[in-house]
């Protein structure tokens, strides 16, 4: 969501959401908008308090006169923009790009931790996401349990960079970071030590708790009970913008 | 400095070399050293000595004709011949024989005749100078009008002047997407800003593209005059060249120039002696495809990782450290100083209705004269493929060319006669992308090459969005089992679908461009295919 109004020369536009007359601050993304309004539009690695990533193109959108698609999280509103979000070509490609998260790494929710808990599992279910035609890659990734209280589970990570961003930008530590590329990247900690040997890592968990899947949890924890809470978060990113 | 200081001192250096009757030019540049043009332009100096003056051996940029290296060039002033002679596939022991040689009576067995179609039909422009002057030399730049363009936008045009020129040239960014050279200048100038960049592209990734590395190798000063007229343009003092680490020789060349160029005062405070300062700073590519995305390059160049970030906000806007940045590409600063010497005018009268110019290929693959040429906009793939080009060897047939690289598509057979500009391209699949053309004959299945160009794509994905980190790997992993010959029809219609989702949601222009060879290849070659799916 936007910051509330400290600089008066933002205009407030109105525009249209799938058939809705909106207004909204010039300065706000389509999907802040679309939040406000209660306007549901999927996305994984979006998070109100983080910056901008525009990497899970789940939350793409369809604009009036545009040939191509436009990420909601990244695209700020203008005046008379006519925007559709929830359109049959934009279902089957949300549901396309799921599937390829599910085949990607090992997401068998029946054994993890955060099954039930899972924005991965709930957006799947939202959006009709009952099979997955693509085939599963099915290469082992490794489990990093070396933090004495956390645990880094790379074949639940989807590389959304939430805990990468929460580190740097609201606990200020900079311990997670992407190494490699393409399907080889990895979240790693530090300079690809074990956390548990981490130098930089304050231990305050944010990372787990911004983690949509069960990639970053407790040790501890079994099946369906890693329950995560991200309240913290828009509360300590406007406590930081407005220091 | 007005331009009649700068023609004083152009005729100055020319008169230096007055004395030389006889200029023997050996190609320097990277492919042909690769055939061993250094030890050639070694013996051939060896053998000259000093010639009394009267003789000089210099290593020069590229001449064009790469598969007939090493090539060396003699131009004799004494001699009633307009051209230089031109020999091909020079070896060491040849020098003699080249150095002894009187005029009109050049050695027959080396020669390389200059009247065939690879050199007639060409029209150079952005390459000049490029197998003329020596890349190194300075001098060599300026005696043949080189900054001239500079001085004349510093000293008797405004910066508004400079941008209605490049408009009405119309040229069009020459890195692929053909964004109009004079409108992203003119948002770059009209975006406030105390502190503003230029960057110049060379981060040239294709397969098979080697148009920039030549550009750079030969005649480098050339883009540090266009980098020094954008900036002055746009309003900027800092510019960065972005060239990837695998070209050392255009690096080292592009350093000699930097510095060569603020000795001489056309860089650094104060250019040509005017309140006009411009820094030029190379940065070194680490071996990503992705960062010759324009948000990833400059990522690369603040340091962070390279991955882009979506669009808009552009680099217009918010580029370099957030301030408004101009990105073109080593090719599009090439073009500018013929501009505003000649006018836009004289620009916009060569090439087609909405692409104007010249573009410089660089042909690769199954075709006779492998190198690079430089054609107006319009002409047709046939006469590039056929007659430049000289066909395809060892009697084989022609099958289709792969333009734009992995972004790109393949053009068959029944589109030859298509005169190639930006908009043709696109309406059958295809684009320009940089340039680069590679031919394949009918000995080349097209399954495998899709499957090629997508192992790359998929090795060279930076990670950040799913539908190019997961769909390009996919996409890769159904293209190899069709292949192998163990496709089925329903992997076939997932290929299309992914196709379709990667296409449309992926963040940069590296996943929305990968599924072009696959779409391309189903699109002429569909039965190639189908042939090879399990059960026929």
């Amino acid at each position: 969501m936007a910051q509330p109004a400290t600089t008066p020369n933002v205009r407030v536009v109105t525009l249209r959401i799938d058939d809705r007359d909106l207004s909204a601050r010039e300065d706000e993304t389509i999907i802040e908008v679309c939040r406000e309004n209660r306007i549901p539009i999927p996305s994984l690695c979006n998070l109100d308090g983080l910056s901008v990533w525009g990497g899970c193109r789940l939350c793409v959108v369809e604009l009036e006169g545009q040939s191509r698609l436009y990420a909601a999280c990244s695209t700020r509103v203008a005046e008379g923009m006519r925007i559709q979000t929830n359109t049959e070509k934009l279902q089957r490609y949300r549901r396309t790009i799921i599937e390829l998260l599910f085949a990607e790494r090992n997401h068998v929710c029946s054994v993890c931790v955060s099954n039930g808990h899972c924005e991965l599992q709930w957006l799947a279910q939202k959006c009709g996401v009952d099979h997955v035609r693509i085939p599963y890659r099915q290469v082992a990734y490794p489990v990093d349990s070396s933090h004495e209280m956390f645990r880094l589970d790379h074949n639940r990570c989807i590389l959304c960079t939430r805990c990468v961003r929460v580190c740097d930008e609201i606990e200020g530590a900079h311990t997670w970071d992407v190494m490699s590329r393409g399907s080889d990247c990895r979240i790693i900690s530090d300079l690809a030590r074990p956390w548990g040997e981490s130098d930089t890592c304050t231990s305050c968990g944010k990372c787990v708790q911004v983690c949509p899947t069960g990639a970053l949890v407790k040790q501890g924890t079994s099946v369906g009970e890693m329950v995560k809470d991200q309240h913290f978060l828009p509360i300590l990113a406007r406590r930081r913008h407005l220091s | 400095m007005h331009l009649e200081d700068l023609a004083e001192k152009a005729a100055e250096y020319r008169a230096e070399e007055a004395a030389v009757r006889r200029e023997v030019r050996v190609c320097v540049a990277a492919s042909c050293q690769s055939s061993g043009s250094l030890p050639v332009l070694e013996a051939l100096t060896n053998a000259c000595g000093d010639g009394g003056g009267s003789c000089r051996v210099k290593g020069v940029g590229c001449m064009g004709l790469c598969s007939a290296g090493p090539l060396v060039a003699v131009a004799d002033k004494d001699c009633g011949l307009a051209d230089s002679v031109l020999y091909r596939d020079v070896t060491p022991a040849d020098a003699p024989d080249i150095l002894g040689s009187v005029c009109g009576a050049p050695v027959e067995r080396l020669r390389c005749p200059t009247d065939q179609p690879f050199f007639a039909r060409q029209q150079k422009i952005v390459l000049e100078n490029s197998g003329i002057i020596d890349p190194d030399s300075f001098k060599g730049y300026v005696a043949v009008g080189g900054y001239a363009a500079l001085v004349q936008a510093l000293s008797e045009m405004t910066p508004a002047d400079v941008l209605r020129e490049v408009t009405a040239s119309g040229l069009r960014g020459r890195g692929g997407g053909g964004y109009p050279t004079g409108l992203k200048w003119s948002t770059v100038a009209k975006t406030p800003g105390v502190q503003k960049y230029v960057i110049c592209n060379a981060d040239e990734g294709d397969p098979g593209a080697f148009m920039d590395r030549a550009v750079l190798e030969s005649d480098p000063h050339r883009v540090l005059e266009g980098m020094a007229i954008a900036a002055y343009a746009i309003g900027a003092n800092k510019a960065y060249v972005y060239v990837r680490a695998e070209y050392p020789l255009a690096v080292e060349r592009l350093q000699t120039a930097i510095r060569k160029a603020k000795r001489a005062g056309f860089l650094g405070s104060k250019v040509a002696d005017t309140q006009f300062s411009f820094e030029v700073e190379i940065r070194l590519g680490a071996g990503a495809f992705v960062c010759g995305e324009e948000t990833a390059l400059m990522a690369s160049i603040e340091g962070l990782r390279g991955q882009p970030r979506p669009r808009p906000p552009y680099p217009a806007e918010s580029g370099l450290w957030g301030c408004p940045t101009l990105i073109n590409n080593v090719e599009s600063f090439a073009n500018i100083a013929p501009i505003i010497r000649n006018g836009g005018d004289w620009f916009a009268g060569i090439g087609t209705e909405k692409s104007k110019g010249t573009k410089v290929f660089a042909l690769a693959g199954k075709i006779q004269n492998t190198g690079l040429i430089e054609v107006p906009m319009g002409t047709s793939l046939r006469d590039i493929i056929e007659i430049i080009g000289g066909g395809i060897p060892d009697g084989k047939a022609f099958k289709a060319v792969q333009t734009g690289g992995p972004s790109g598509g393949c053009i068959p057979e029944q589109h030859l006669d298509i005169a190639v500009d930006y908009d043709s391209l696109k309406t059958l699949g295809t684009m320009m992308g940089s340039g680069g053309m590679i031919v394949i004959d009918e000995t080349s299945c097209m399954v495998d090459v899709a499957r090629y160009f997508m192992e790359f794509c998929m090795t060279e994905s930076c990670g950040k969005c799913i539908p190019c980190r997961a769909g390009t790997q996919q996409m890769h992993g159904l293209l190899d089992k069709i292949a192998r010959g163990q496709g089925t029809h329903a992997d076939l219609a997932l290929l299309e679908e992914l196709c379709e989702v990667v296409q449309a949601t992926s963040l940069c222009g590296l996943g929305q461009t990968a599924p072009n060879p696959v779409l391309s290849t189903l699109r002429y070659f569909r039965d190639e295919y189908e042939e090879k799916l399990a059960g026929g």
